[in-house]
C-alpha cells in the first residue's frame, strides 16, 4: 500500500541519521511500533511510582525521605514527558491511559514486584534504574525526533536516581548485621527481575529487528543486558554482596561475564500478569484515575465558565 | 537550654513535617500527572522547612541529638503540630482545602518570622516565605476552580470546609510561650493572625463562591499543646516504623 | 461520569537565563492558562533551569510543513555571501 518510494526515502534518512519529525511522512507500522514503545515506556514510569512510593511514607531519615520524594516525582515527570512525545504520533494521553486500564498496555514487569523492606528502595535504584538506564542513554540515539528529545532530558534527571539506591545499598551493607542481610536479601530478589527488563533473548524479541533497522532501538536487547551485567558486578563486590547466579563468572575470552539461563517461565508469566502485583499496581492506577474524575470535570467546567464570560465580554 | 525557643521551633517544624507526610501519602494518587508532581512540590517546600526547623531544635537542645532524632524517636504527646496538618487524606477537596487553610496561616506568620531577631528563624523564614507564597496562589486558584467547577465539585468543596473549620481555630490560639517570644521579637503572636488571614479566606471564598462556615470555638484540646487527634499516632507508627523497629542502626 | 479529558496540550519554553532566548522545553496538559503556567514551572523549572517561561497552546503553533521544506530552505543554500567567511582580508586587517 504505502509507496515504496517514500520508504526508500524514509529508510535512506534513518541510514543517515536524521531523525524523523512528527509532520515527516513515515510508514504506519513505524509510528504504531513508536506508539506500543513509548507509550509502554511512560506507563513503566508512571506505574514504577508506587512500589517506591510503599516506602516513601516510611523512609527512615528526613533526608532519605526527601530525595525519595524527588526521585519519585522524578518519574512522573519522566511518563509526563513521554506521554508527550508518545502524543506527537497522533494518540492521545487519554487513549494511553484507557489501554493501560484495559490491559491493552504493557508496563515493565519489573514494578509487579512487591518492596517488602528499605533495602529494596536501595535495590530498585541501583537494580532497576541502573538497568533502565542502560536502556536510556542508548535511546537518546533513537530515530524519532521527541522520543529521542525527552530521553535526553531524562538521562539528565536520571543520573542521581541510580546513586540514590546505591547509596542505600552500601549504607546498608556498612550497618549492623541484619542491615547487611536486608541488603543482600534485596539483591538476591531484585537481580534477575532487573537482568529481565531487557526483554527477550534477540532471536525471541517480537518487535526487535524492524525496530533496529528503523532505530526507534538503537541496540539489542542482549548487548543492553550484557552492559548492565558488566558494569554492576563490580558494584555489588565491592560492597562484599553475593550475586544469586553460582554460575556467574568473568569469561577470559570475551571479556564479559557469563551468567545463568535466565527463567523464562517467570518472565512469561510476570507479563501476562501473574505477578505478586500486577492487580495490585492496576488497581491503583484505576482508582487514582477514577478518584480524580470530578476534579478533572471541575477544572473543564471552570475553564468552560470563564471562557463563556471573556465571549460575553 | 532556651525552652521557649527549643518549643516554638518543633511547632514550626512539626506542621511541615505532618502536613509534608500527608502530601506524601498522596503521592501517585493525584487527579491528573501534572498536580501529582505539582503538589509533591509543595510536599517538599514543607519537608525542607521542618527540616530546617528541626535541626534548630536539636541544636538548641544540644546533647548531641539530631534532627532525625527529634522526627523518629519523639512520642506522639511530644508532637506540636495542629489538627489540621492532621487531617487524613479523604479526598482531593479535603486535601485543597486542608493545604490552602494552613497556605494562609504560613503566608502571614512567614510573613512577619522574616522580620525575627533570630538570625536563624529569620532565615528559615526567608526562605519559606517565597514558597509559601507559591502555595498559597496555588491552592487559592484550586480552591476557586473547586468552588466555581460542577456542582459535585462545588459540593465537595464546600463539605470539606465545613468539616475542616473547627480546626482553623487552634492555629490562633496563642500561649506564654508566643506572647513572650513575640514581645522579645523572636516569635509570632498567633492570635495576631487571625485578621489578615481571615481577610484573605473571605477573598478566595467569595471568588470561589464558598460560604464561610459559621462555627465558633470548638476545640478542648490543641495539637501545639501536645493533645492530638487520634490520626496522628497512626501517622508516627507508619512514619517511625523502622527506626523504632532497629533502634540501633543508622539509616 | 462523563468522558475522560485530560486538558489542552501545551507547549512550554523556558528562558535559562537573563537576556537568553526562550527555548522549547517540553509539553503538558493543562486545563486553562493560569494553571498551565504554574504546572509549567513545577514541572520545567525543578532544577533551576529558568528565569522566565513563555507558554503556548500546542494547537496554536503553526508549523511549516515538510512537503515544503525543499522550496522553504533549499534556496538559502548558495547564498554563501551572507556569511562572513565569504570574504577575502588583505593580510593584516585587524577588527574586522
Amino acid at each position: 500500500m504505502e509507496d515504496a518510494k517514500k520508504l526508500e526515502e524514509f529508510q535512506a534518512k534513518i541510514d543517515a541519521d536524521i531523525k524523523i519529525e512528527p509532520k515527516d511522512w513515515m510508514p504506519e507500522k513505524y509510528r504504531q511500533n513508536l506508539v506500543r514503545q513509548i507509550s509502554q515506556h511512560a506507563h513503566s514510569e508512571i506505574i514504577g511510582m508506587q512500589p517506591e512510593g510503599n516506602w516513601l511514607t516510611r523512609a527512615p531519615s528526613l533526608r532519605s525521605k526527601k530525595i525519595l520524594m524527588a526521585k519519585i516525582q522524578d518519574e512522573a515527570g519522566h511518563g509526563l514527558y513521554l506521554y508527550c512525545a508518545a502524543e506527537t504520533l497522533g494518540v492521545s494521553r487519554e487513549q494511553f491511559l484507557k489501554w493501560l486500564h484495559e490491559g491493552a498496555a504493557k508496563y515493565s514487569s519489573v514494578f509487579n514486584y512487591p518492596t517488602l523492606t528499605w533495602a529494596d528502595i536501595g535495590a530498585i535504584g541501583w537494580l532497576v534504574d541502573g538497568a533502565a538506564i542502560v536502556n536510556q542513554v542508548s535511546l537518546q540515539g533513537t530515530s524519532y525526533g521527541p522520543y529521542s528529545r525527552a530521553m535526553v532530558k531524562i538521562c539528565k534527571e536520571e543520573s542521581f536516581h541510580q546513586r540514590q539506591g546505591y547509596e542505600i545499598i552500601a549504607d546498608l551493607s556498612k550497618g549492623t548485621e541484619e542491615q547487611k542481610q536486608m541488603a543482600q536479601d534485596a539483591l538476591n530478589r531484585w537481580w534477575w527481575p532487573s537482568i529481565m527488563m531487557f526483554g527477550p533473548h534477540d532471536g525471541d524479541s517480537a518487535h526487535s529487528n524492524q525496530s533496529l533497522k528503523w532505530k526507534i532501538k538503537r541496540e539489542s536487547n542482549d548487548e543492553l543486558r550484557q552492559r548492565y551485567v558488566d558494569k554492576t558486578i563490580h558494584q555489588g563486590e565491592i560492597l562484599g554482596l553475593t550475586f544469586p547466579d553460582e554460575n556467574l563468572k568473568l569469561n577470559e575470552q570475551t571479556g564479559h561475564y557469563d551468567i545463568s539461563p535466565i527463567d523464562w517461565d517467570e518472565f512469561w508469566n510476570v507479563v501476562k500478569g501473574n505477578g505478586p502485583g500486577n492487580r495490585i499496581r492496576l488497581a491503583h492506577h484505576i482508582k487514582a484515575h477514577d478518584d480524580g474524575a470530578w476534579v478533572r470535570e471541575a477544572a473543564i467546567a471552570y475553564r468552560n465558565k470563564m471562557n463563556a464570560k471573556s465571549k460575553i465580554a | 537550654m532556651n525552652t521557649n525557643l527549643y518549643t516554638y521551633c518543633l511547632r514550626l517544624a512539626d506542621n511541615g513535617l505532618i502536613l509534608s507526610h500527608r502530601i506524601a501519602e498522596y503521592c501517585s494518587a493525584g487527579p491528573q500527572l501534572e498536580e501529582d508532581l505539582a503538589i509533591t512540590n509543595v510536599g517538599l517546600d514543607l519537608l525542607g522547612q521542618a527540616e530546617s526547623f528541626l535541626k534548630y531544635a536539636a541544636e538548641i537542645k544540644g546533647g548531641g541529638i539530631t534532627e532525625d532524632d527529634l522526627a523518629y524517636k519523639r512520642k506522639e504527646k511530644d508532637f506540636l503540630c495542629v489538627h489540621l496538618t492532621e487531617i487524613p487524606n479523604f479526598d482531593y477537596a479535603y486535601i485543597m482545602a486542608r493545604q490552602f487553610l494552613m497556605d494562609a496561616f504560613n503566608f502571614y506568620l512567614y510573613s512577619k518570622l522574616v522580620n525575627s531577631k533570630d538570625d536563624i528563624i529569620a532565615g528559615i523564614s526567608a526562605k519559606a516565605i517565597k514558597e509559601v507564597t507559591y502555595h498559597l496562589s496555588r491552592s487559592s486558584d484550586w480552591i476557586v476552580r473547586l468552588g466555581q467547577g460542577t456542582q459535585e465539585s462545588h459540593q465537595r468543596i464546600q463539605t470539606a470546609f465545613d468539616e475542616l473549620w473547627m480546626f482553623t481555630d487552634e492555629l490562633f490560639e496563642s500561649d506564654e510561650i508566643e506572647k513572650s517570644l513575640e514581645k522579645e521579637g523572636i516569635g509570632v503572636d498567633s492570635s495576631t493572625l487571625k485578621k489578615d488571614w481571615q481577610m484573605k479566606i473571605n477573598e478566595v471564598f467569595s471568588l470561589a463562591g464558598i460560604n464561610v462556615p459559621k462555627i465558633e470555638k470548638h476545640s478542648l484540646q490543641y495539637g501545639k499543646f501536645g493533645l492530638h487527634t487520634e490520626y496522628l499516632g497512626y501517622l508516627l507508627a507508619e512514619m517511625q516504623h523502622i527506626p523504632l523497629l532497629y533502634p540501633d542502626a543508622k539509616w | 461520569m462523563s468522558e475522560d479529558n485530560q486538558g489542552d496540550l501545551w507547549e512550554v519554553f523556558i528562558q535559562p537565563k537573563p537576556g537568553r532566548p526562550h527555548k522549547h522545553a517540553g509539553s503538558l496538559h493543562a486545563y486553562d492558562k493560569e494553571m498551565a503556567m504554574k504546572s509549567a514551572r513545577d514541572l520545567y523549572t525543578r532544577r533551576q533551569e529558568g528565569v522566565g517561561i513563555w507558554i503556548v497552546k500546542a494547537e496554536e503553533i503553526i508549523s511549516s510543513q515538510p512537503d515544503d521544506s525543499e522550496s522553504f530552505f533549499d534556496p538559502a543554500n548558495d547564498k554563501i555571501y551572507r556569511h562572513p567567511t565569504f570574504y577575502k582580508l588583505p593580510e593584516g586587517a585587524k577588527h574586522i
